[in-house]
């Protein structure tokens, strides 16, 4: 789960990371109010959205799609530029290397005071699934794309990994510190700094927290100019405050409801819908779908036990998608049985009057007597044996409507 | 020794045999043949349980429950907030009653860095193997009966001389299922789970599958995310003389989307697909593009050994 810039911010705050004064906004009026408040010569005024490579976005209108300003995080000198820029930037829609061509509607700004920024560097701290541990990475080339700079200096990047149960070690600081070349006052910001967010990290059961750049101002001083952090969803229950920081518009809406009914729903752009048991599964079922031909719709997970209610969600949430032209059925049938996950794909039918091509295959326990079910329906039901065939029966009916 | 880790007549606790979950499992693995012992519920020691018309103790801790009964390996049904601590206590007890054994976790929506510091606890342990977390377990097929220990459907699966590793559960199924469609039954098929951070990987399972003379050739199935898949292509490349033939599953994921599993993700642009098919093939694993592919390219792997 990925909270917004200002957010991350608070949080750092709170943990006594040094962060700049600065106010979130929803409207110009509230990011004028917010130069006024906070006295600074300079401001950056930031888009607020789920996504990197803000700085190097473009804005566009969200029906004429005119580019509206490059740049989605821009440095303010006067209240005139911020009112230009948050009128820029609210409401219409930024583009950026990872938001894909749609790019994401901006509702929320971020203006924060300036400082004076003698180098910037690179840190984040995350779970390192080699390691099976927590790892800290630093690098002096702050401000920058970190991906380039692992391929090109990887000498530049500087780790540390953490022994969860001893935690963070002073040497572990110093060591770092002394990699980026710090000393003095800036070093010992730069431990202060650490221990903060690894007690952070940990405390609040971060999945990553990305700190590009990090700063050291002219004082000497460390502080986080930016801030991506995210959650692992699985200790949701131990953080009921994550409730107030989920922002649900960065989510796909039927993404959150196949969560909320136990399911695990991604969408993609192909035209072929499937309903698989298991995540690997499930993948594997796109996979053999785009091999014959055909382009998966989504990913959609039923889990092991699915009962007849959730087979007949499942199906609806597909049907949603009006580019669906044809859906897969695939079940392996483990603890889940055939008999009923057949009960269930036909009261499905039944209930939403599909009309679209419909090929299942099933597998494993009481499979059988699946098939014997679908078959005694009357309902135009194409069954298939294995995933390859079933992946080239579905292509072939669709094949009509390319 | 046959089989991997666990012998088909391994004695088995079960951590959670009161909750409905690992009832349910509980009474599955009595009824395909596993030497069930008795189970652990902090709280409810002194109970039984009943599984298929027969009583089975529960303990309060797992260090009475090994004592009592000497067991092998314990499987754990316990809910997320509770089953990295499970895992820790069964690894503990293992270690201090009898020096070894092996734990099974099958929960799913374990917090990673819970994972973190129960991974490390075990480490610290070495006599004891840790399996999983959110997978379906492991199963040694016998002759009639055997050990399945986890949430797999045992009917499938047959003795045999094929080693299955896996990350995803029905995924490891369809391979058991495609080892069939040859002829062929299971050594031991292993699933090792879909989260980021988990206990036995790839490299061990085919390091044992190389020791084991019951097994003569290897069913690797990964997914994407990560590079544990790209590591065992280099050790089997170096460490392992029988077949291997693998597939992995993804192709079509966007990046930066989670598929279900927690560890399932591309980032970065790493741990992709592609790159793990890659370093399969230069490794000189036989490659199967489509899981119902699985039993052909096996086929002609035994072929190629002389085992067919």
């Amino acid at each position: 789960m990925n909270i917004h810039e200002y957010q991350g911010k608070t949080l750092l705050r709170e943990f006594g990371v040094p962060v700049l004064e600065g106010v979130h906004c929803t409207s110009v009026e509230q990011a004028l109010t917010a130069y006024d408040n906070l006295n600074s010569k300079i401001v950056a005024v930031k888009s607020q959205i789920h996504a990197g490579g803000r700085g190097k976005g473009t804005l566009y209108h969200p029906q004429t799609r005119q580019e509206v300003m490059q740049g989605g995080v821009k440095i303010a000198f006067s209240k005139d530029e911020v009112e230009t820029y948050a009128t820029n930037i609210l409401g219409n829609v930024l583009v950026t290397i990872q938001t894909g061509d749609e790019g994401k509607i901006v509702k929320n700004l971020y203006v924060e005071s300036g400082c004076d920024i003698a180098h910037e560097y690179y840190l984040a701290l995350l779970v390192d699934r080699d390691n099976k541990s927590v790892l800290i990475m630093a690098s002096t080339e702050g401000g920058m794309d970190i991906e380039h700079v692992a391929e090109h200096t990887p000498e530049k990047i500087h780790k540390v990994v953490i022994d969860v149960n001893a935690g963070l070690l002073g040497f572990q600081k110093r060591d770092l510190g002394n990699s980026l070349g710090l000393s003095g006052m800036a070093l010992r910001s730069f431990a202060k700094t650490l221990s903060a967010m690894y007690e952070m990290f940990v405390s609040q059961d971060c999945a990553m927290v990305e700190i590009n750049p990090l700063v050291r101002t002219s004082n000497d001083e460390i502080v986080a100019l930016d801030a991506k952090i995210s959650f692992d969803e699985n200790a949701e229950f131990r953080h009921k405050n994550w409730a107030q920081l989920r922002d649900l518009s960065e989510e796909e809406d039927v993404e959150i409801r196949a969560k909320e009914t136990g399911l695990s729903y991604v969408k993609l752009d192909g035209n072929i819908g499937c309903l698989v048991n298991g995540a690997g599964l499930a993948m594997a079922t796109m996979d053999v779908i785009k091999l014959y031909g055909g382009e998966p719709a989504n990913f959609l997970d039923v889990g092991g036990g699915a009962d007849e209610e959730q087979v007949k969600t499942a199906f609806s949430m597909i049907m949603e998608d009006p580019n669906v032209k044809g859906i897969l059925v695939n079940i392996f049938g483990g603890i889940m049985r055939c008999d009923i996950i057949a009960r269930g794909v036909i009261a499905a039918t039944e209930a939403l009057s599909l009309k679209v091509p419909l090929v299942v295959r099933l597998a494993g326990t009481n499979v059988e007597q699946g098939k014997e079910i679908l078959a005694a329906s009357d309902l135009n039901i194409h069954p298939a044996n294995d995933l390859a065939e079933g992946a080239q029966k579905i292509v072939s009916l669709i094949g009509g409507d390319e | 020794m046959m089989a991997i880790w666990i012998e088909e007549d391994a004695k088995v606790l079960v951590q959670g045999i009161t909750g409905k979950q690992g009832m349910f499992h509980a009474g599955k693995m009595v009824e395909y043949g596993t030497q069930i012992v008795g189970g652990c519920t902090p709280g409810k020691g002194g109970q039984t349980v009943e599984l298929e018309g027969k009583d089975f103790p529960v303990w309060n801790s797992m260090t009475e429950a090994i004592t009592a009964t000497d067991a092998d390996a314990t499987v754990i049904y316990v809910p997320p907030p509770y089953a990295a601590e499970a895992i820790m206590e069964a690894a503990e007890a293992f270690d201090t009653v009898k020096g070894e054994g092996v734990v099974i976790c099958i929960t799913e929506g374990i917090p990673t860095l819970d994972m973190v510091k129960a991974v490390a606890y075990v480490n610290n342990r070495p006599g004891i193997r840790l399996i999983g977390p959110n997978c379906p377990g492991i199963i040694t097929p016998g002759e009639t009966g055997g050990a399945k220990i986890g949430i797999m459907p045992g009917h499938i699966h047959a003795k045999g001389r094929i080693g299955i590793v896996s990350k995803s559960g029905t995924l490891t199924y369809e391979a058991v299922a495609q080892t069939m469609s040859i002829n062929e039954g299971q050594s031991t098929c292993i699933g090792i789970g879909g989260d980021p951070v988990n206990g036995t990987g790839f490299i061990e399972c085919l390091a044992a599958f190389e020791n084991d003379p019951q097994t003569v050739a290897i069913v690797m199935i990964g997914e994407i995310g990560g590079n544990a898949e790209q590591e065992a292509a280099a050790f089997a490349a170096e460490n392992v003389s029988k077949p291997i033939v693998g597939f992995v599953a993804g192709s079509t994921a966007p990046p930066g989307k989670r598929m279900g599993h927690a560890g399932a993700i591309i980032s970065g642009g790493k741990g992709t697909a592609e790159e793990k098919f890659e370093a399969f093939k230069q490794a000189g694993i036989a490659c199967a593009n489509d899981p119902s592919e699985i039993g052909s390219v096996l086929l002609q792997a035994l072929q190629d050994a002389g085992l067919r």
